[in-house]
């Protein structure tokens, strides 16, 4: 597939005709995507989509078996021993947030940046305590994971990531693990950081927050991207009929 | 002399404190090679290679399956015959380590096991290498679920080490049996011996209750930033 040399100043993800496979189990089928810079993406689909995979493809937490990923324009495509170069650049945010269990809060957010980008230990703390601050939990900096509601823990796992000084962010059904009552608070995160400008991709089932923070929408089922369009046109029913059936299905609960 | 009196005469005797060093001596040798060969064997299961690890199954299965005592008498007498002459010292180290291992092997495999695919890979998603997930995220966790069955190792090694007094090492049991034999006052000397194993015991499960504590986070971390809010006293109370 051609491609226009300015893109990749415009894009920080670009994935062309990308294929995975699971042994038989074909996740991916030619699945092609742009991401802008500061954009903010919205991933839905049905559960088994693939979304989630597409996007631990995008950090290598998954390598694909062909097509091409492009990161600021550079292919990876493979998990190698650079991996980690490109993950560093990367933030992801899990559904069960997987926080390291034996360090407190701050030790958490501060690790990655003291062992992996070499910063002094007392930096690290003091930019710890700024992103506690921005996700609303200063006073548990020196709980344990263990001790925080699962709300609280998301939002240290954002936090986490944050302190790389990531120039993408990833999170992957982030309020999918959370009692009703948690949710709110996680997302207010993630919409705030949107709103400065991170670029965001979001997998979710929330639908409501997608309407507030979407810039564009894609919707994946069966491996493919069915629908990628502006979040204007998606909210206001100018989609396919495959798309209307989920939207109506997921819009009912 | 009544009991008491050679019982006390036997516990500080040269003879006593020497078989009671010699014990523990085999103890702590046997678990150390012991536990290095469950590591070496867990980290080869966890990666995978195929030859390795049918060399290492073969190992398990063998010194799974066959009594220690076994294990001892074949290394003594039977490896000279191949040219490898093991002090009587030497062989049953080596027997009762190889024997340790291939159960070592299990525990430790089970603490790497224990931290999860998911902390893993947060810890790759920021950045850090293989190793240092090994180093920084796997091997502090797992050491918690780790110290708990290796301190029942200890104890039990403290007590499968009598075995080697089959080949003549001059640990509690073969000189508690020597001295009883001598005059058979068998009560005395095996009494003597008796209270050795025990308070070796009790040393170990101290130790061990120690170990855990510290590896459990009994300590804090020291990660407070001198003009954080006083959080202290916050996060401790407020458990979900």
């Amino acid at each position: 597939m051609s491609r226009d040399p300015n893109s990749s100043k415009r894009n920080i993800i670009e994935a062309r005709n990308v294929f995975k496979s699971f042994g038989d189990l074909e996740v991916l089928k030619d699945v092609s995507l742009d991401i802008a810079k500061q954009e903010t993406m919205v991933i839905v689909g049905p559960s088994g989509s693939g979304k989630s995979t597409l996007i631990r493809c995008f950090n290598l937490l998954e390598g694909i078996q062909s097509g091409e990923i492009r990161f600021e324009g550079n292919i990876i495509k493979n998990i190698d021993k650079d991996a980690w170069k490109r993950r560093e650049e990367i933030g992801m945010v899990f559904q069960n947030f997987e926080l390291f269990g034996h360090l407190t809060v701050l030790d958490n957010i501060t690790l990655a940046p003291i062992v992996v980008k070499g910063l002094d230990k007392k930096d690290a703390q003091q930019k710890g305590m700024a992103l506690l601050e921005k996700v609303k939990i200063p006073e548990k900096a020196t709980a344990f994971p263990i001790e925080l509601s699962g709300g609280q823990q998301q939002r240290v796992a954002i936090a986490r990531s944050l302190a790389m000084e990531p120039k993408l962010m990833l999170y992957d059904e982030p309020t999918s693990a959370l009692d009703p009552e948690m949710v709110k608070g996680v997302l207010e995160v993630i919409q705030q950081l949107s709103q400065e400008g991170m670029t965001s991709v979001v997998v979710t089932h929330e639908m409501g927050f997608a309407r507030n923070v979407a810039d564009r929408m894609v919707f994946m089922d069966h491996g493919r991207i069915q629908e990628n369009s502006t979040a204007d046109k998606f909210f206001n029913g100018q989609v396919s009929d495959r798309t209307r059936v989920f939207l109506d299905q997921i819009l009912i609960h | 002399m009544d009991a008491l009196t050679l019982i006390i005469d036997y516990l500080f005797s040269e003879m006593y404190l020497r078989a009671a060093g010699m014990t523990l001596l085999l103890t702590v040798v046997a678990m150390f090679f012991g536990m290095l060969a469950g590591l070496v064997i867990a980290v080869i299961q966890e990666t995978g290679n195929k030859q390795l690890n049918y060399i290492v199954t073969t190992y398990i299965w063998f010194f799974r399956g066959t009594p220690a005592l076994f294990q001892i008498i074949f290394i003594y007498n039977v490896l000279p015959e191949f040219g490898i002459n093991l002090s009587s010292f030497m062989s049953g180290a080596l027997a009762l380590a190889l024997h340790e291992g291939a159960y070592v092997s299990e525990i430790m495999r089970a603490g790497l096991q224990s931290v999860g695919k998911g902390q893993r890979n947060a810890a790759r998603s920021v950045g850090m290498k293989e190793w240092q997930v090994m180093r920084h995220i796997i091997l502090p966790q797992a050491i918690r679920v780790i110290i708990p069955p290796i301190g029942n190792q200890f104890i039990g090694m403290l007590k499968l080490s009598a075995l080697v007094s089959v080949v003549a090492v001059e640990e509690l049991l073969l000189v508690a049996n020597q001295a009883a034999s001598s005059n058979f006052l068998y009560l005395e000397a095996l009494t003597a011996a008796g209270i050795y194993y025990l308070v070796f015991t009790t040393i170990f499960m101290y130790i061990q209750g120690h170990i855990e504590h510290w590896a459990n986070g009994g300590y804090r971390p020291k990660t407070l930033v001198e003009n954080a809010p006083d959080t202290k006293l916050i996060g401790r109370t407020e458990a979900r």
